[in-house]
Order: C-alpha cells, then structure tokens, then sequence
C-alpha cells in the first residue's frame, strides 16, 4: 500500500513536470501565433509545418548558449534564482486537480499530486514564494535596469497579494475549505460560486482574474519585466537555460492560474464525467488565452498606477465584498 | 501602381479639434471620471477590436523569400547600363557626367579616341561599396545609358559580382529578345513627351 503510493505519487509528479514543461514550450507557440493573428501577422511559419517546431528550435537554442555568471554578480543568488521560479511554479501545481479520478486497468487514478487540506493556501503561497526569483536575481544581478525590476517586483507583489488573498476569502467562506478537491464538491451541489451568493462570487471572481494578471505578470501588469522601460528586467543578464527556466517557471504558473481559476469560481471539472473534464479543459483554454487576448489588446500601467488600483480600489472592493458575504451568510 | 489617393493633399474637411474634457482638480471629480471611464467598456472596444482581427483572418504578411511585392519604377537598386534599341550598341558615350556628378566619388571611367574618332569607354567600374544610390548618376545621364535596376537583393560572395560593366550591361541576348527594361525614374523621359513638348520661339 506505502509503496503503491509511492510510486504512483512519483509517477504523478514525473508526468505533471513534463506534461507542463512542453506545455510551457507549446504556450509560447499559441503565444507568438496569436498575437501574430490580431495583428494580421502569420507568426513562426518556417521551422516545421506552420511553425510547430519553432518551440524545439527555441530549446535546442535556450541549452545550447554558453551559461554566462557576470563579473560582479553575486553569483551563488544569479545561478539559484532561476530555479527558485521553476521550481516554486512546479510545486504549486502539487495541490491541482488537473483532472476528474478515472478508472485505468481497474486502478482509480486521481489527477493531483496530493490533495492536502490546505489547497488553495498552500497554492498561492508557494505562487509567492516564486517571486523570491525575480527579485534575488534582480538584486544580484549587478545591473540597474535588474535591480529597478527587483523593486519594482516587491512593490507590485505587497500589491496583488493582498488582493488574491482577500478575494478568495469569500468563495473560501462558502465552501467551507481551502481544499480545491472541495471546492469541486461544492459548486457541484451549489452551481458555480460565480453565480452564488448574490453577486459576492462575481466580484470575487473578477477581483481574483485581476490578481492572477498580477501574479503572473502579464500585460496589464507586465512591470517586473517590461521590455519597453527596463529592457528584459531580472532577465537582462541572464543568458541559455538559466532564462529559459525563468520563462518556464513564467508560463507554467500562467497554465497553473488558469487551472485554479475555473476550479476556485466556475465548476471546475463537474460531476467528474467526461464531458466535465473537457469542459473544465475548455475552460482552462480561454483563461489562457484570455492573457493571450489581453496581451495584444490592451496597454501596461505603470507601477504607480497598479499599486494604486490594488491598494485603493481593488482592496476596498475586496473587503467589502467579504463583509457582504459574511453578512448575508450569517441572516 | 496607381498614386491618386496620395495626390489629393486637401484634407481640411477631414480634420476636427479632439473634445478634451477639463482635468477635474477636487477629489469628486477625479472620483467620477474614474466611475465614467471605468464601466464606459472601453477596455472591451480593445478587445473586439483584435478579436475581430483574429476572426477576419486577413493577413498582411508578405512571406519575403518566396513572395515579393512590386517596387516602384523610381527604386534605385543597382545600377544597369542600357543598350540602344536600334543597333544593340551600348548607349554610354563617355561623356563623364556621372563620373562627375557622383556625390560619393564610386564611379570610374576611362576613355580613349578609337580607330573611327568616337570616343569609346575602356573602363567603367561603380564601387557599390561606397555608392549611396542617390541617383543622381542616373538622372544626369543625357542617353539614359547608366540607370537603376530593380535589383534590391544585392547580396554576394563577390562585389564584383555587380559593379562589373559586364554584368550591368543588358545581355545581348536579352537585348535580341527585345526585353530590354526602358527605366521610368527620375531623369528619364516622362510618357506623353512627343504631345507636349513644344517649338523653341525663335523670335524675340
């Protein structure tokens, strides 16, 4: 039984790191090829039949440039933080239920690493942990451009944080669990929490999807690493795979949001059929590419700016909203 | 390539002053702009703007090696020498203007008095190096001899590739075909010169 478990865990967490390391790879391609399309651009068309290996040709290029440590960089901080973002974006899909529990050879397979009690909580912290990256190799970066993105990472995270937090205390109060298993269970029997509550779930949910554009540093709130002002930010000195470990760690946890978004406020994956589990696909897709969308679309605001829709509105409306629902779920 | 909706400069009718609303200065002010433009949805203009780009699918890329568009008969890419239409003989008469004229110094020529008193061109060579087809060489031409091609890839292993008088020279065989590229830019002789040129007035 021990070792049964053992081995499934390990097979578990084999399959999630790769699985989610090409799709970090893949998302790049949906990426470039979508804001190709809304720009009436064709995107990567040369390498591979519409350009399909242009990710493979990305790789090869990513593990093959010489690994360049700076004179003057705090070197042991350069070479970790990398992995810092990698890994911590990684083990916060530990607590995801990627999928519905299936039958397979007669073997009930549940598709999450481990179902603590802690779900939700265990998930965002670690989500913050993974800005240690950004900001220690900002900071040991010894160039200007990378220390102003550190700042600018502490800043925007003290921000968003507070915001992720508050939000999900109300869909928190509902359920009555921070396990994202439960929180299935629940919208199962209740409908979706975006509907529940008179509103509350609305606003918590618009609140967390704001958040998560945050958290992830997308384009709204693409500060930290804001090509157009501080050139590639934490990023600039940083060359080969140790990059690309901080853009994988950067698309993993944009994958890993949009699992948690649809699990935290819109079903997730149903009763557990099947047509559940595509529709809790599906809707993993749009929140993908809905940063996608958002991305071609709309303008960056400026770290200013960004603390002050967290800190003076979102905030406000967040604990409002959390007053309400413990308002209307007491009378 | 037709240029009519670049010649009517005339757009005073078109233009009008953006409304620019006064800058509110209290705190109620700010407040509301901030209300108005939050849920006026301007955000989501954005979005169906690219969506609808994505939808409508009209790309705009040329795929450059493999498609290409059309330049305009006024491109200075590398040079070409001309050959006369009616006895295949090359149009260069010698004459040095371009030599002359050449701003960056690139063209070379050499001449000499041959058997029949004609002046023949012995040696003509432009340094692509140093030319910034400017074209002025081109236009002080008096026989349209020296022109700009439409040949804009000038890549190669050799630059002698191009600034060779051999290979600017149009092939004799294309000049038996007959296909021989009058030049069109500037310097050249305009359409409908025979209707409107017009008699010297000899009398004073």
């Amino acid at each position: 039984m021990e070792v049964a478990y053992l081995i499934e865990t390990v097979i578990k967490v084999v399959v999630v790191l790769l699985v989610f390391s090409a799709l970090a790879g893949i998302g790049t391609y949906f990426e470039r090829k979508i804001l190709a399309f809304m720009q009436r651009r064709l995107g990567p068309m040369n390498v591979g039949p519409y350009g399909l290996l242009q990710v493979a040709a990305d790789g090869v290029k990513l593990f093959t440039k010489e690994d360049i440590v700076p004179t003057n960089v705090v070197a042991p901080i350069f070479k970790i933080a990398p992995v810092i973002t990698a890994a911590t974006a990684f083990m916060a899909a530990a607590a995801i239920p990627f999928l519905p529990s299936f039958d397979i050879f007669g073997y009930t397979v549940h598709p999450i690493v481990a179902d603590i009690n802690i779900g939700i909580l265990y998930i965002l912290g670690i989500m913050g942990v993974g800005l240690y990256g950004p900001l220690l190799g900002g900071m040991a970066s010894a160039n200007k451009f990378s220390l102003l993105s550190a700042a600018r990472g502490a800043a925007v995270f003290i921000s968003y944080e507070v915001v992720t937090g508050l939000s999900i205390l109300a869909p928190i109060m509902m359920v009555g669990s921070l396990s994202l298993i439960d929180f299935n269970e629940y919208q199962v029997e209740n409908g979706w929490i975006i509907f529940n509550l008179y509103g509350v779930g609305f606003v918590a949910f618009i609140l967390f999807w704001i958040a998560a554009f945050a958290e992830t540093g997308r384009t709204p709130f693409h500060l930290i690493a804001n090509d157009h002002e501080i050139i590639d930010g934490f990023g600039t000195e940083y060359s080969g795979m140790r990059w690309g470990l901080f853009f994988i760690g950067e698309y993993a946890n944009m994958f890993f949001i949009s699992f948690v978004i649809p699990l935290l406020f819109l079903g997730g994956y149903g009763d557990g059929s099947f047509l559940g589990a595509l529709a809790f696909l599906g809707k993993m897709s749009f929140f993908f590419f809905a940063f996608l969308w958002v991305r071609a679309a709309w303008p960056d605001v400026r770290p200013d700016q960004l603390m002050w829709l967290c800190w003076k509105v979102l905030m406000p409306i967040a604990v409002i909203n959390v007053v309400i629902a413990g308002f209307i779920m007491m009378f | 390539m037709n240029n009519e909706q670049f010649n009517n400069r005339d757009v005073s009718d078109s233009y009008f002053l953006v409304d620019i609303e006064d800058y509110p200065t209290d705190g109620w002010g700010k407040f509301k702009r901030i209300v108005k433009r939050t849920f006026r949805g301007e955000l989501f203009v954005g979005l169906w703007v690219v969506m609808r780009e994505m939808i409508r699918f009209d790309i705009h890329t040329v795929s450059y090696p493999q498609e290409k568009m059309p330049i305009g008969p006024r491109y200075r890419a590398v040079h070409e020498m001309k050959r006369l239409w009616e006895s295949d003989a090359e149009r260069c008469i010698g004459c040095g203007l371009c030599e002359k004229i050449c701003i960056s110094d690139c063209i070379r020529m050499d001449t000499k008095i041959d058997k029949d008193s004609r002046k023949e061109v012995t040696e003509y060579t432009i340094n692509l190096g140093r030319c910034i087809f400017c074209g002025y060489c081109a236009e002080v031409c008096p026989e349209l001899a020296i022109t700009h091609g439409g040949e804009y890839e000038n890549a190669s292993e050799q630059r002698e590739h191009f600034v060779d008088y051999e290979a600017m020279l149009t092939p004799i065989d294309k000049m038996k075909a007959g296909t021989q590229l009058e030049f069109e830019g500037f310097g050249a002789i305009t359409p409908h010169e025979d209707e409107r040129v017009k008699k010297t007035p000899l009398a004073y």
